[in-house]
């Protein structure tokens, strides 16, 4: 078996050296090596409390840390939030969808996914418009883009959030435990609008307790246990054979149900 | 015991006439004080929040001098206190405006600390994130939405500062009560011209409770 995309030597987009990040006395992450490389779909598992969400959330200077850096796309993120361009700048090239979806209840569903195209990226309304009425039928929610978020269901809120991201066109999407806040019945249909993402080469580093669609989507499997990345592989390996003790009491708790 | 009063339906009556003459004094003194103390309450309660401890210092002492002194305290100290500092007499009129603003401004600016802080985080977070700046980010996305938590207070805060302003015909100026006292000293119909007093400081908060009340319908969707 070959994967193209890993092994092919490919420049990373994202790749994080000796990241240590501490909430006061705790260590919350460890020494993280991590590179992504372009089209690469990386799934974060582990329990809660692990460090997967302030993983991710390093990436595009939500969390700051305190030793290592992050090369994004070319752009570096340094310890105690200093980076060598302004954050800002990173951040347009990275969208984010996060658990409780955030999106901006005093704005249309359109205009929640025009404001940083036409604020951050200058474009005019009509072109914005046109880009947010295009996603919002990728995601296939056209029809509801007059209304308020708060008429929404959480599927299809987060599925506006999705292209809320998408309209800034990133070059890497991070999702923060996007479907945790969702009824069962609801979760389908985001992991659906992801999964078409991946399969049209986005870049993702998802951080899920999704097993089954981490599974099917995810290039590599990156395991966390207490800040540190314990085991990592492509799904097969980590799922069906995994080499680490705890990577096997971890799935074994949850795999079982 | 024989209780006769008699009340002068004619007294009040005639009194109105020359008592809203007053209106104009205490309409302008508390919409001039609010709309002022609305400005000084944004800018203080921004910089109470602030994460440079230099920014919060002076508005915290600020917030803690005015709102701890009574209103009628600072007018005096405004109007009879000031002109020994500055060498000159200051208007009773802008003595009144200066006196709601600071004093409103000190309430409003732990109004809207409140309103800023009570927008949930990730509202920030998914701005910053979509790339905006953090200007960017408040004048969109928190600003907005903390606002129209705040038009409540804000209009708990105006209904107060109107009748702040009675005290103030302490100093002369010819607000509401100042113009019935003035009438009452000549008629002696205290009763009925008092009752004109209130109704009309009655007549000025309904209608801006009522005014709130359309604003938060309109503005409450979506929330």
């Amino acid at each position: 078996m070959t994967d193209i995309k890993t092994e092919a030597g490919a420049e990373p987009i994202v790749r994080m050296e000796k990241v240590n990040k501490f909430f006061g006395s705790l260590h919350v992450l460890q020494d993280i090596e991590l590179s992504v490389s372009h089209g690469e779909v990386v799934v974060v598992i582990g329990a809660s409390g692990s460090g997967k969400s302030t993983l991710i959330r390093c990436i595009n200077g939500l969390e700051e840390f305190q030793h290592g850096h992050i090369d994004v796309d070319g752009n570096e993120l340094l310890p105690n939030g200093k980076s060598s361009k302004s954050l800002q700048t990173i951040r347009t090239e990275v969208g984010m969808v996060f658990q409780q979806f955030n999106l901006f209840p005093h704005l249309s569903v359109r205009d929640n996914v025009t404001l940083a195209p036409i604020k951050v990226r200058g474009l005019s309304e009509k072109q914005a418009s046109d880009s947010a009425n295009r996603l919002l039928e990728q995601v296939n929610i056209a029809d509801q883009a007059d209304k308020l978020p708060g008429q929404l269901s959480g599927g299809q809120q987060q599925r506006v959030a999705l292209a809320r991201a998408l309209a800034m066109e990133p070059r890497l999407m991070l999702f923060d435990e996007p479907t945790s806040a969702l009824d069962p019945e609801m979760i389908g249909e985001v992991l659906d609008a992801m999964r078409e993402l991946a399969d049209a080469g986005m870049t993702m580093m998802i951080v899920t307790h999704e097993m089954g669609f981490a599974r099917e989507v995810a290039d590599r499997v990156i395991y966390i246990h207490k800040g540190q990345i314990v085991e990592q592989g492509k799904p097969e390996a980590v799922f069906d054979n995994p080499q680490n003790e705890r990577t096997k009491s971890f799935l074994g708790r949850v795999l079982k149900h | 015991m024989d209780v006769t009063f008699q009340f002068d339906w004619q007294a009040a009556i005639s009194s109105i006439p020359y008592l809203l003459t007053g209106i104009p004094y205490t309409l302008l003194i508390s919409f001039g004080g609010l709309a002022i103390g609305f400005l000084i309450g944004i800018l203080f309660g921004l910089l109470r929040i602030s994460p440079t401890v230099w920014l919060r210092i002076p508005a915290i002492t600020y917030i803690e001098i005015f709102r701890g002194t009574p209103v009628l305290v600072q007018v005096l100290f405004i109007f009879y206190g000031l002109p020994q500092i500055i060498g000159g007499p200051v208007n009773a009129l802008v003595a009144g405006i200066a006196a709601i603003a600071v004093n409103s401004g000190a309430y409003i600016s732990e109004i809207v600390r409140g309103g800023v802080q009570s927008i949930e985080r990730g509202q920030r977070e998914a701005s910053l994130s979509l790339g905006l700046s953090r200007t960017q980010s408040f004048r969109y996305v928190i600003w907005p939405q903390a606002f129209r938590r705040m038009i409540p207070s804000l209009g708990n805060q105006g209904i107060i500062s109107i009748k702040d302003t009675s005290l103030f015909s302490v100093i002369g100026v010819g607000e509401l009560v100042r113009q019935g006292q003035i009438y009452i000293a000549t008629t002696f119909s205290a009763l009925e011209v008092y009752l004109m007093v209130a109704m009309l400081y009655l007549a000025i908060t309904l209608s801006l409770s009522l005014a709130l009340r359309l604003l938060e319908r309109k503005g409450l969707v979506g929330q």
